[in-house]
């Protein structure tokens, strides 16, 4: 993982893909969002959606799972460098969450996150505040998922 | 059970749902599923971390807290689905073993002007531990049925 003088606006990362089955979309939505259409075909084609849609909680959640792994796959990149690994501060949380259209069952989506926004912390100097747009792409190349990700990522030599 | 519709949603305090309790087991299952980070799935390398000990993914608080808008009124509501959230706010971290509280308000409620048949209700929902602190606010637009034409389509 970078450290927050290595982040610079415009910086863009492909995350990655996740394919949305029926059975996932089924699955999520049981536990966590048992609207109708998120849970039978029949349903979701009567709805706004027209189709078996995944959960908009099942949408972001694939996303921060494909960040996550891309984090992962960054820090063990710097320590085979031999480089100091940054741990990033936990997420103070997120804005403009928009579900642009449906994700429906059979969709592979394509995630990417550009930054936004690179500032210090004025309450925390040892920390930097960065914003990212992380996106959803499906595979007609329509934007379907995109939010406003806030994150603490550390000043290089600031100390923990 | 009766149909919530738009009109059933003015603006004030809507409600408040739960508990619910949440388990480590659930925080392990969601977070090895789509947050493995430490701090989700390690007690040791969580104590090390700025939360300073085990905490659930802020999206699994998320999906909780949507969970609980499910079973306390949307799932009788003529709910169409929702167009994004303006902004959540992880403020502290869900432990395991917490009983978790919505409190829900409607901040504002206007009839779609691009599907007349339809409102679009702006809700403010806040999670809390039994302790009474917030551990999540989130703002978030819902568009539900208006109550002439609940009947068509929805299905109940």
């Amino acid at each position: 993982m970078n450290f927050f003088e290595d982040i610079e606006v415009g910086q863009r990362r492909e995350l990655g893909s996740f394919t949305f089955t029926a059975e996932a979309i089924k699955k999520f939505a049981a536990q966590f969002d048992p609207q109708r259409f998120h849970l039978d075909e029949e349903e979701g084609r009567k709805s706004l959606f027209g189709g078996l849609a995944a959960s908009g909680w099942h949408v972001g959640s694939a996303c921060m799972k494909l960040l996550v792994a891309d984090g992962q796959r960054r820090a063990k990149e710097a320590a085979a460098r031999g480089e100091t690994v940054a741990v990033w501060g936990p997420s103070p949380g997120f804005r403009e969450l928009r579900w642009i259209k449906p994700v429906l069952a059979g969709d592979t989506i394509s995630f990417a996150s550009v930054v936004e926004q690179v500032r210090t912390s004025d309450s925390r100097p040892q920390w930097g505040i960065v914003q990212a747009r992380n996106t959803g792409t499906n595979q007609r190349g329509e934007l379907v998922f995109s939010l406003l990700a806030t994150a603490f990522v550390p000043r290089r030599g600031a100390g923990p | 059970m009766t149909t919530l519709t738009f009109e059933d949603f003015p603006p004030g305090r809507f409600g408040s749902f739960g508990p619910r309790h949440v388990t480590r087991e659930e925080i392990l299952a969601f977070a090895t599923e789509f947050d493995p980070q430490p701090m989700h799935l390690d007690e040791e390398a969580a104590k090390q971390s700025l939360l300073g000990g085990l905490s659930a993914s802020g999206w699994h608080l998320c999906s909780i807290m949507m969970r609980m808008m499910v079973d306390g009124f949307i799932g009788h509501a003529a709910s169409l689905g929702s167009p994004g959230v303006n902004e959540v706010r992880w403020l502290a971290p869900l432990r395991p073993g917490d009983d978790l509280m919505l409190d829900v308000d409607v901040t504002e409620a206007r009839p779609s002007r691009s599907r007349p048949e339809t409102g679009i209700v702006m809700f403010r929902c806040t999670v809390r531990n039994a302790a009474g602190l917030a551990l999540c606010e989130m703002v978030s637009p819902i568009m539900v049925g208006r109550r002439a034409s609940a009947g068509a389509g929805q299905g109940g």
